[in-house]
């Protein structure tokens, strides 16, 4: 965005705004449909700027808590903010932020051009500005040459990127994008992912994501909250979920975890001791611990961090160490996974990177030994907290 | 040898269901050349352009028609609109008694007609008012808007939510989404109940037999007219009509099919385009 643009979005903006940093703010918010709770009681502070995602699986309310913000459900409870002003009991029309729908919902019988002009036409801009302004889009959105058509004669790719435009040119506060890669094919997917991150610096403004594909959260989302049962799990960086989830929920939406079962013991410094249910000592930070109810936990490891060293093989000192057989070796061609079962029953996951070069070092059922070092270990409640 | 005895056999059976339906319609039009001697129309006497030449010589024709185009044209305005605006409340809005008005509005569907015009002309009787052509629009209204209802609801329920929500979305209030969105969208559905109901209108006898007076519409004529014998002036207007009907008809499908050819056209031309990858900035 250049200078001039950037006064004159701030010069179109309604007055009477602070510089609020939170730009998007649920308060309590719950919506209940006929006897179901799809949102409960939901605290949500979005930052001005940020490309945060909401993911969870299909039913979490992810896709409600959006719709609340844009204003095409009421919640049942509790207050939504834009830019630190109530609008609870606003219309759509009446809030500064604008969508971008799964299914597009272009207006079928209007041209790529009148698609996007609409909104501008609402706001009774003079025709040469928004002729100027739907170019400039559609130029940021590389469909300048498809103007004229309608959207039946556009390819899903093309008609998501109209949709795009068709929001974004209204300048909102916030763009509020519900599964908007969800209708197509993994290829243009991946490509659409790099270029709605490259819209969003480009024009700066805040960008909710509604996706149950983790892997698209983490590669756009500077924030993501992961919603499970009307709630918020746990919101944070990608890395930070990923390194350190706090429930077994995140731990297993967010990539393969190892899950096993432990009670917390001792403190020990910087370092909490756990003893597994087959009597293995593990540690893992105490800061990564809790708070729990109870003494029940789950201690987990990313497969990636886990090393696989033959049976009597001395580990290095101070590691995690759990002993197990081989299952199953896949190889993968970049990496060897392999599924391990431990002497407690589980059966963990390890990836070990081919640099080797011997993809048949570990063959199935050879007795291995699976270490790792505890600052990569995290702690998580035995069960979801909330479990119906 | 049996694919083209099948062929032949096919061809044979449709030209005869097509001619089985046809018929009656052909024999109208020739009628409407014929120069029928007395007041009957019913025996070939020879070819004349007579009746084609003053179509509307007899007064009383004339009048019944411009009745029944009158009230087609009313009703169709009114419970277009009517019906319209009752199909996107039942699709659209939930309000009390939803379900009601939902199944209430079948019943002039599946309510025979002779029960319904006692009824209505009961009505008009006990809250006293003259029968004529006011009450003959009121009773076509009201059974015409079923048929517009259904047919509305069809198109509405066929569309995507999201398009009127994105339409509030980007800063369209409810009536300009109505206005901009919703009605173009369904423009389709709604034409076709027009006609719908301008033609249940222009041709219904039952009810409008009950409700009429001394108006006289179209088909009240003719039926009258029958036990006198029939004018060939009806034939003529008829197959006027027909006319009338066919080249709108015929127009539309060239219409549509220039359309899908230009679609088609365009369409051609996006591929090229759709296929070069996004050039990274």
């Amino acid at each position: 965005m250049t200078d001039a643009e950037q006064a004159q979005r701030e010069s179109t903006e309604p007055a009477g705004l602070g510089p609020a940093e939170s730009d998007i703010c649920l308060q309590g918010v719950s919506k209940r449909f006929a006897g179901t709770t799809a949102v409960d009681d939901l605290d949500l502070e979005i930052e001005r700027g940020a490309f945060f995602a909401l993911l969870g699986p299909s039913g979490c309310g992810k896709t409600t808590t959006l719709r609340m913000i844009g204003g095409f459900e009421a919640p049942t409870e509790g207050r939504v903010l834009l830019g630190g002003e109530d609008v609870t009991d606003r219309p759509p029309y009446k809030r500064d932020v604008n969508t971008v729908f799964q299914s597009y919902a272009l207006f079928p019988h209007l041209t790529v051009e009148r698609n996007v002009a609409f909104g501008l036409e609402r706001r009774k801009l003079d025709k040469a500005e928004i002729a100027r302004r739907v170019q400039e889009t559609l130029e940021l959105v590389q469909l300048e040459a498809l103007a004229g058509r309608k959207p039946a004669q556009l390819s899903g790719g093309q008609q998501q990127r109209v949709a795009l435009a068709r929001a974004l040119v209204n300048r909102p506060r916030a763009l509020l994008l519900d599964e908007p890669l969800g209708a197509l094919d993994l290829r243009l997917r991946k490509q659409l992912q790099i270029e709605l991150k490259r819209i969003q610096q480009d024009v700066g403004i805040t960008f909710v994501h509604v996706t149950h594909d983790q892997e698209e959260a983490m590669t756009m989302a500077d924030r993501i909250a992961v919603m499970h049962k009307g709630r918020i799990e746990q919101a944070g960086g990608a890395a930070e979920l990923y390194e350190r989830p706090r429930t077994a929920f995140v731990a297993n939406f967010l990539g393969v975890s190892n899950l096993v079962d432990a009670r917390l013991g001792e403190r020990d410094g910087e370092l909490v001791t756990l003893e597994t249910h087959d009597g293995a000592r593990l540690r893992a930070p105490a800061d990564r611990v809790g708070p729990h109810d109870g003494q029940a936990v789950q201690v987990g490891v990313r497969p990636e961090k886990v090393r696989l060293l033959r049976d009597g093989v001395a580990p290095p000192e101070d590691a995690n160490l759990l002993r197990g057989t081989i299952v199953v070796a896949s190889f993968l061609g970049v990496s060897i996974q392999y599924l391990v079962r431990t002497k407690g029953g589980e059966e963990l996951t390890v990836v070990v990177q081919n640099t080797e070069g011997e993809p048949d070092a570990f063959t199935v059922g050879s007795e291995v030994q699976l270490a790792w070092p505890p600052r990569h270990t995290f702690v998580v409640a035995k069960e979801t907290h909330h479990e119906a | 040898m049996r694919r083209s005895l099948r062929h032949w056999v096919l061809g044979a059976w449709s030209v005869a269901a097509l001619f089985y339906l046809f018929l009656p319609i052909f024999v109208i039009a020739l009628f409407s050349f014929n120069d029928n001697q007395g007041r009957f129309n019913f025996t070939w006497q020879g070819f004349t352009l007579r009746h084609w030449a003053d179509p509307f010589a007899n007064p009383d024709l004339a009048e019944a028609l411009k009745n029944s185009l009158l009230i087609a044209g009313l009703d169709t305005l009114i419970a277009t609109a009517l019906g319209t605006l009752m199909a996107v409340a039942l699709v659209r809005y939930s309000f009390r008694g939803r379900g009601a008005v939902d199944m209430l509005v079948f019943l002039p569907l599946s309510t025979p007609e002779v029960v319904l015009g006692a009824a209505l002309l009961a009505l008009f009787l006990t809250v006293n008012i003259g029968t004529g052509f006011v009450t003959i629009l009121i009773a076509h209204v009201m059974f015409t808007i079923s048929y517009v209802v259904v047919t509305v609801k069809a198109r509405l329920e066929g569309m995507d939510r999201h398009i009127e929500e994105a339409a509030m979305d980007l800063g369209a209030t409810e009536f300009v989404t109505f206005r901009k969105v919703t009605l173009p969208m369904i423009a389709p559905g709604v034409a076709a109940a027009g006609l719908l109901a301008a033609a249940i209108s222009v041709d219904d006898y039952v009810i409008t037999s009950f409700n009429a007076g001394q108006t006289t519409t179209f088909p009240l004529f003719i039926f009258g007219a029958t036990r006198q014998g029939v004018p060939a002036e009806v034939n003529v207007l008829g197959t006027m009509l027909l006319l009338v009907v066919l080249f709108l008809m015929g127009a539309n499908v060239m219409l549509q099919r220039r359309l899908a050819r230009r679609d088609a056209n365009l369409l051609h031309r996006s591929v090229s385009t759709a296929t070069e990858p996004l050039q990274a900035r």
